[in-house]
């Protein structure tokens, strides 16, 4: 049966069909479009010229800059580092390793606020790590490193939990075919399995990344919040927010609303990449 | 794939409550992915192939000795660094000063306001996302429509906003300054800096969890369970109780319990839209937030020892919950 006509067959035998798209829909547009449009219709409001003189003062620059390039680089070691653990935890046997498994979603399941403390705690100057880092001369609390500790620990499930379930669904056959055919094991993880899983591994860098441009709850304890050295997009927002600064405010979450929409176009697009090349594979 | 499509008609045609246990929970092609069913005893000789096959192959893709042990030593380094340590210092934190200082921070009055708070939010959110999860992982894997790939991406949007702007968003609707902020102030009624307002932003950030937690198991499910359901003379609604409930039953449990997990810790949001009155609209993590900011640290961490409790359980409901999946999938 072509996929039109089964399309249409199910579509007539399950009832239901009006209500629950239009449910959907009704909902969807009540919790997360008409909120969101009404982000863009105050930032409307805004002159031109206001707006860009809002986004380009220095210190909203400067916060932006901070958010993103501290989330790239935190998704670039989680991408490194979150890849290095799959592959323990799919390909090798140890000790705690399922535990360790379990462990990875800590970071989602556990409130922003509470990682924000403990981590703060942890990385001050009397914390389990910070009087370790102390007599190197390395300060992570109320500094951007700090910001870039937290969110390396939001990002972190985002990539294992994107690769884990290709590289577990890789055939044996192909490595196995590989091997046989005389690839070396490094050749045949660069040449086999990496292009395999390649996809998979953007999409968690991306969803890491857009996870840790908006996050809040777990850097605010430990940055600082210095105006120009250690103080966040969203931070910001909420202060001009305190403020009664509503323009402001808006115009700067309208520009970190719009890089979301950007991730969010480029993780869809990864997806159907790696839907097709998986579809190649098998 | 086909093969067990097949095998499905077969167990269909045998019809499946007169099927013995252990043959259903070979044939039925939802076992694969489905938690739920007992494991079956007599699929063991199976797997004792299967794990010979494992070994053989495992032997061509095995890596050198020191390459593995050095990914070994680097992942759990990481793990324990980044995820263990900053969670045992959570409870390290919180008993610092003994059990007495400990008790004494969760029964105190703005304490218990605030779980109090924290509970009935939570409730309301989880209930109504439980309730719109369902209905949108429904639309999107029993039926095809254009634009659906739309839709999905739309109801995943929450994930990629910052909970700053989530909560924004509804004090430029409700607030004293927003849109509809002059006709709420006339007609008396609060939003933002209350309850709703709380409700409202922690709806927005749980929004996806249930929907995503269902949609690529319903997904694997097809429409066949349904549709034979119907053609038996069974009513939409009995059909979506008596079939595709059941069959979902583990996932829609575990997305729940996430979607909970985050609406009890949800922070960024709320924080925007509560107004921190102390006592009255106060979540426990903003209460922890101002437990630490007034230097009460024992008593902070006190606080978030039980949502990193929560955190916890809800990990071990997943790992639980995906293990009946996995025994399922294994005795097929």
């Amino acid at each position: 049966m072509s996929g039109a006509t089964l399309a249409r067959y199910r579509w007539r035998v399950i009832p239901g069909f009006g209500i629950t798209l239009g449910t959907t829909l009704l909902w969807l547009s009540l919790i997360v479009l008409i909120p969101l449009a009404a982000l863009f219709l105050k930032t409307t409001e805004l002159s031109l010229v206001r707006f860009v003189s809002i986004i380009t003062s220095p210190r909203v620059v400067h916060a932006l800059e901070l958010s993103f390039g501290l989330s790239l680089a935190a998704a670039a070691v989680n991408l490194v580092f979150g890849f290095l653990v799959v592959w323990a935890l799919v390909r090798y046997q140890f000790p705690g390793r399922r535990l360790l498994d379990a462990m990875v979603d800590i970071p989602f399941a556990l409130p922003t606020a509470v990682a924000g403390i403990a981590l703060t705690n942890l990385y001050s100057e009397n914390g389990w790590l910070g009087q370790l880092l102390a007599p190197l001369g390395i300060q992570v609390a109320f500094t951007p490193l700090g910001i870039f500790v937290a969110l390396v620990f939001v990002g972190l499930p985002f990539v294992v939990r994107t690769v884990q379930p290709v590289l577990e669904d890789l055939e044996a056959e192909l490595e196995e075919v590989a091997a046989t055919l005389g690839a070396s094991r490094l050749t045949t993880i660069r040449r086999v399995i990496f292009p395999a899983i390649l996809p998979a591994l953007l999409t968690g860098f991306a969803l890491a990344f857009a996870r840790a441009v908006g996050e809040y709850g777990s850097v605010i304890f430990i940055a600082g919040n210095l105006p120009n050295v250690s103080e966040i997009a969203p931070l910001l927002i909420v202060i001009r927010l305190e403020e009664f600064r509503y323009a402001d405010a808006t115009a700067i979450a309208a520009v970190m609303l719009v890089a979301s929409f950007l991730i969010l176009l480029a993780i869809n697009l990864l997806q159907r990449w790696s839907g097709r090349r998986g579809g190649g594979l098998s | 794939m086909t093969d067990i499509e097949l095998h499905w008609d077969d167990a269909f045609a045998a019809n499946r409550k007169s099927t013995p246990d252990h043959v259903r929970g070979r044939l039925s092609p939802e076992n694969a992915v489905l938690p739920g069913f007992p494991s079956q005893p007599q699929a063991s000789r199976t797997a004792s192939m299967s794990v010979r096959k494992a070994t053989r192959a495992r032997d061509v893709r095995a890596d050198p000795a020191p390459m593995r042990w050095a990914i070994i030593g680097i992942a759990v380094t990481f793990l324990v660094l980044f995820i263990v340590v900053p969670l045992l210092n959570v409870f390290a934190q919180a008993l610092a000063r003994g059990f007495g200082a400990y008790f004494a921070a969760i029964v105190q009055p703005d304490a218990i306001a605030a779980i109090e708070l924290t509970l009935l939010a939570a409730a309301i959110s989880v209930g109504l996302n439980l309730v719109f999860g369902v209905i949108a992982a429904w639309t999107i894997t029993k039926y095809e429509f254009w634009g659906k790939s739309v839709l999905i991406t739309v109801i995943d949007l929450p994930f990629s906003v910052s909970p700053v702007i989530a909560g924004l968003v509804f004090v430029l609707l409700f607030g004293a300054q927003g849109y509809l902020g002059p006709w709420l102030q006339e007609h008396d009624i609060k939003v933002i800096f209350a309850l709703p307002g709380i409700v409202l932003a922690t709806v927005f950030v749980t929004f996806p969890f249930v929907a995503r937690e269902l949609i690529p198991l319903m997904r694997e499910q097809g429409t066949r369970d349904e549709e034979a359901a119907l053609t038996l003379g069974a009513s939409g609604l009995r059909t979506f109780f008596r079939v595709t409930l059941p069959n979902v039953k583990w996932a829609l449990l575990y997305g729940v319990l996430l979607c909970n997990a985050r609406a009890m810790g949800e922070f960024g949001a709320v924080s925007v839209v509560s107004g921190h009155v102390r006592g009255e609209t106060n979540t426990m993590p903003l209460h922890i937030e101002v437990l630490y900011n007034e230097y009460q640290f024992t008593a902070a961490f006190a606080v978030a020892s039980l949502l990193a409790l929560l955190a916890l359980v809800t990990l071990i409901a997943k790992v639980v919950l995906e293990g009946r999946a996995t025994n399922a999938a294994n005795s097929e």
